[in-house]
């Protein structure tokens, strides 16, 4: 017996039907994902409006810079390992890549340049923020994703606390003062790193690998460096955290939060670092010049 | 006026009706249970008490003042005058007991940390679980839970407190154990209640008034007595804790499970094994 019949007296127009619906279903659905793109961006930005709102009303009095310090050990303390393994090793593999190149031209001597301000300008801090962006964004949309399924932010509300104040503001502020304080140690290890394989590996001079290191990096360097890994540590902590009060119900939502507040997190790092890239290139040739290192 | 009002409140999720036109006054000092089955907008209604959500038309009233347009900021202030006992407990995982139950203390209060001890200490021990201040909630059972979430939610001497099933999961002994600590709570701080269940014993133990909802309307509204001799068969049914011949055809069970030997052998067509 055949499972679905069709009446032999009707033309079958179900076809025409589903292709004339086509555009408006569409239409629809552009419609319906646009809003939900907007709405969702309209939501982030209060967010953050809310976050500075609090940072501005208070934020250093005792009763809340208590719980920064908590946030500060599990942002900055427990990064430091990490961080400082894949700034050493960043370093090195960057002198033996370019060593070979620079051999090949007789620039060898010049290799601490172009390791040293690869390092303190972009691999330094764009490595960090995305260490940072890995091991703490993930874990604090977790912690805040679970308490908002389990009811916790809704109890911080009932009684009387402003979740943002409580838990958004100490952790962005943790992420903006600890990056740029990580971004250094990276960048310091980094600088070891690359002088360990060039000079005692590699066997090039330690002072000409010294004075050309200090001749291509300047403190306008280092200040950009340092600039920039502030706003990825803002990045990260309102992306993070906005992840966490948003996520779906159950474990399988709180997982894709995570995994959203990671990928978000890093291509806002990396979209954020070419902008930066690009306003600090012209303001340093407006300010000194164009400076070879070469 | 009532202490707690709510004029024609309507609330969807997406097409899903779950506050239908609801009225509803509560009166200071009352003890309120409102009853209905899963789903059917009794912890909404909750939330619509302290602002955690907005009515999509109508007004919520609580002492004078509007509710559902009150800002952040005022409605922070007004909540301090609420304890609210969620499903779950909702303590903070980060902190231990102690910790959970100084928060609103540190922040809402200028006491020193010994007179926060004191009061912890106190409250502990009003609920039964003295000496809990350094466990985490990770080691509790579900029974302690609730107790540290109530302990938790009375620290500031609320005026109303809220209880979110405060005896779901928990075995007929520790419900009691809880239905006792409303009743208690009620007698001593002379709070106002509003506790939302589906567990009838607990219901009769502690409230002055039911209420209950169906299909986010109220369909009734009296005294533990009257419930319990009303002839609203929704309600009945409710109550006695009895599926309905609709539902159960739903699950294909009527014809299959005999609610009696009498109705089995009258039933026609039944063939016997």
């Amino acid at each position: 017996m055949p499972r679905c019949r069709v009446n032999p007296g009707l033309p079958d127009v179900s076809g025409n039907r589903i292709i004339a619906r086509m555009p408006t279903r569409l239409a629809e659905k552009i419609g319906s994902d646009t809003l939900s793109v907007l709405s969702a961006f309209g939501q982030f930005w209060r967010f953050v409006g809310s976050t500075f709102s609090w940072l501005g009303r208070g934020s250093l009095r005792w009763k809340n810079m208590r719980l920064v310090i908590p946030q500060m050990y599990e942002v900055g303390f427990k990064s430091v390992p990490v961080i400082g393994i894949t700034g050493a090793f960043i370093g090195m593999v960057l002198a033996i890549e370019a060593y070979t190149q620079f051999r090949s031209i007789g620039q060898e001597n010049r290799l601490g340049g172009i390791i040293n301000v690869s390092v303190v300008k972009q691999i330094g801090p764009v490595l960090a923020a995305v260490m940072l962006a890995g091991r703490v964004g993930g874990a604090l949309t977790a912690e805040l994703g679970t308490m908002n399924v389990t009811e916790q932010l809704d109890a911080l509300r009932v009684m009387g606390a402003d979740p943002v104040r409580v838990l958004v503001v100490p952790r962005f502020l943790a992420c903006i003062i600890l990056l740029p304080i990580l971004t250094i140690y990276s960048d310091m290890l980094g600088v070891i790193g690359g002088w360990l394989v060039s000079v005692k590996s590699l066997g090039i001079p330690a002072d000409p690998y010294w004075r050309y290191s200090s001749a291509a990096v300047d403190n306008w360097q280092i200040f950009e460096g340092l600039v920039k890994a502030t706003f990825f540590g803002a990045a990260i902590g309102l992306i993070s955290c906005y992840k966490g009060f948003t996520c779906g119900s159950g474990a399988q939502g709180v997982g894709r939060a995570c995994t959203e507040s990671f990928v978000t997190s890093f291509i806002a790092i990396i979209v954020l670092n070419f902008f930066f890239a690009k306003v600090a290139k012209d303001w340093y040739i407006a300010i000194y010049g164009i400076r070879s290192i070469f | 006026m009532a202490l707690i009002e709510l004029q024609n409140v309507s609330k969807a999720f997406g097409s899903l009706v779950v506050l239908d036109h609801l009225d509803l006054r509560i009166e200071a000092g009352q003890s309120l249970v409102v009853i209905g089955a899963s789903g059917t907008g009794k912890s909404v209604l909750l939330k619509h008490i302290v602002g955690l959500l907005r009515p999509d038309s109508g007004e919520v009233w609580f002492d004078g003042q509007r509710v559902d347009t009150l800002a952040d900021r005022e409605l922070m202030e007004m909540r301090k005058r609420f304890g609210f006992l969620f499903q779950m407990g909702a303590l903070f995982d980060s902190l231990n007991v102690g910790d959970n139950l100084a928060f609103p203390l540190v922040e809402h209060t200028h006491k020193k940390p010994a007179e926060i001890r004191h009061i912890i200490a106190e409250k502990l021990e009003l609920v039964g679980l003295p000496h809990f201040e350094k466990k985490m909630p990770g080691q509790l059972s579900g029974g302690q839970r609730k107790r540290v979430a109530l302990a938790r939610a009375i620290t500031l001497n609320p005026e109303i407190i809220l209880y979110d099933e405060p005896t779901t999961g928990l075995d007929p002994v520790r419900s009691d154990v809880i239905n006792q600590l409303i009743v208690k709570l009620k007698n001593e701080l002379k709070v106002t209640s509003i506790t939302v269940t589906h567990d009838m014993a607990s219901a009769f133990k502690i409230a002055d008034r039911i209420v209950m909802l169906h299909e986010g309307k109220i369909i009734f509204d009296g005294t533990p007595k009257e419930i319990q001799q009303t002839e609203i068969p929704i309600v009945h049914q409710f109550v006695v804790g009895e599926a309905s011949a609709e539902e159960l055809e739903a699950l294909g069970e009527s014809e299959d499970i005999p609610e009696s030997p009498e109705e089995d052998t009258e039933r026609p067509g039944k063939a016997s094994p």
